[in-house]
């Protein structure tokens, strides 16, 4: 079977190990994070207009530190008034 | 004299904690500090094995305890080196014969008369873990570069965070080099970069190592194994010398890196 003689196996190790550990130290899976993301989708929505689809949710670390980092584009103003 | 307190814990069984207890002690033993190891492992009693002392066992950490006995009868000298001793773990008992607060009163009757206390830690993260870590000023986490034992190094960690235990420091043990050369073994800095504590000591694999448990002579006592001379290097920095890394995979640049790492929080 082709995955035991493909080499450089030690980077899918470090990347699966990556994802783990940060649900392992947050206790957040990414389902719980999916639903963490479409809540704040519906409170950011009631105050300024967003595009549900481009809203990028997403745990990070440096070192041993875990960071919620989310990236919410706003919809112009501009554009809505002219609509 | 005061002693520091050092407990070595994984999470993961198997992956060198009683080996790693038996050879810092022997190193540091040989290099003039007074040492007391106790097996914290109750039940499943292994470092009079691997230390070469399982013949002379009287006493063990549950008669002290538990008063039948004292501190001094059950702390058992090692043969060679008249500062090297050893507590042994209780065999017919299970862990819940010993409480955290029985292994700081133990580790407290000792400190004024010995340099380290080393104590081996049980496989898990229960009741016997918790006992372990009670006393320790210092906690050591090891790890092999494989994805189990480092995803259970990184849930030790995670709870010695919570109980606001000093930053624990980190030994990689049994890192095959050929192995990282070919990108099948995660690195030392690989390893480093996941879990996020400083690094203690780098230990490879080495066929001594089982010899020397076989003997009953850790292989810190060998000046030409190569295990034994990480884990000396180990002792020395429980010393507070500076001692670079052994250049294991002789690759340009890389060593230089993790030398750097090693020195971070
Ligand atoms: N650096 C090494 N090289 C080769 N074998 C090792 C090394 N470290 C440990 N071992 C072997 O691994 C096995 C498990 O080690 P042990 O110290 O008993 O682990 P633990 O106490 O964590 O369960 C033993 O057979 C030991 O000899
Ligand atoms: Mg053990």
């Amino acid at each position: 079977m082709w995955w035991f003689k493909s080499k450089r196996s030690a980077a899918s190790a470090k990347e699966r190990l990556q994802l783990v550990l940060i649900h392992d130290r947050t206790d957040l899976t990414p389902a719980e994070l999916n639903e963490l993301k479409d809540e704040l989708i519906q409170v950011i929505s009631r105050h300024v207009e967003i595009d549900p689809d481009a809203v990028q949710i997403d745990l990070q670390h440096d070192g041993r530190t875990q960071r919620l980092v989310a990236d919410i584009p706003l919809r112009s103003v501009t554009r809505r008034r002219a609509g | 004299m005061t002693a520091q307190v050092v407990t070595i814990s994984s999470g993961k069984g198997g992956v060198g904690k009683t080996t790693a207890v038996a050879n810092i002690a022997f190193a540091l033993a040989a290099s003039g500090s007074k040492v007391v190891c106790i097996d914290g492992d109750i039940g499943l009693r292994n470092l009079d094995v691997v230390m070469g002392l399982e013949n002379r066992i009287v006493y063990d950490i549950v008669d002290v305890i538990e008063g039948r006995c004292k501190l001094r009868q059950a702390m058992i000298r090692d043969k060679h080196l008249p500062e090297l001793y050893l507590i042994p773990a209780a065999q017919t008992r299970d862990k819940n014969a010993v409480s955290p607060s029985d292994m700081k009163r133990v580790c407290d009757e000792i400190r004024p008369e010995a340099d380290f206390v080393l104590i081996d830690s049980p496989a898990g993260i229960e009741r016997g873990f918790r006992n372990a870590i009670a006393p320790a000023d210092r906690v050591l986490v090891i790890t092999n570069p494989e994805v189990s034992a480092v995803r259970d190094a990184d849930r030790v960690i995670g709870i010695l965070e919570a109980e606001e235990k000093h930053s624990p420091a980190l030994i990689i043990n049994r890192l095959n080099p050929d192995l990282v050369k070919q990108h099948d073994m995660l690195s030392a800095e690989d390893v480093l970069d996941l879990l996020g504590i400083k690094l203690i000591g780098i230990v490879p694999e080495d066929e001594s190592v089982i010899v020397g448990s076989n003997r009953g002579v850790p292989v810190s006592q060998d000046p030409k194994s190569r295990a034994g001379q990480a884990f000396r290097n180990i002792a020395h920095r429980l010393k507070g010398e500076e001692v670079p890394f052994l250049d294991l995979d002789k690759q340009a640049g890389l060593w230089d890196r993790i030398q750097k790492m090693a020195g971070r929080r």
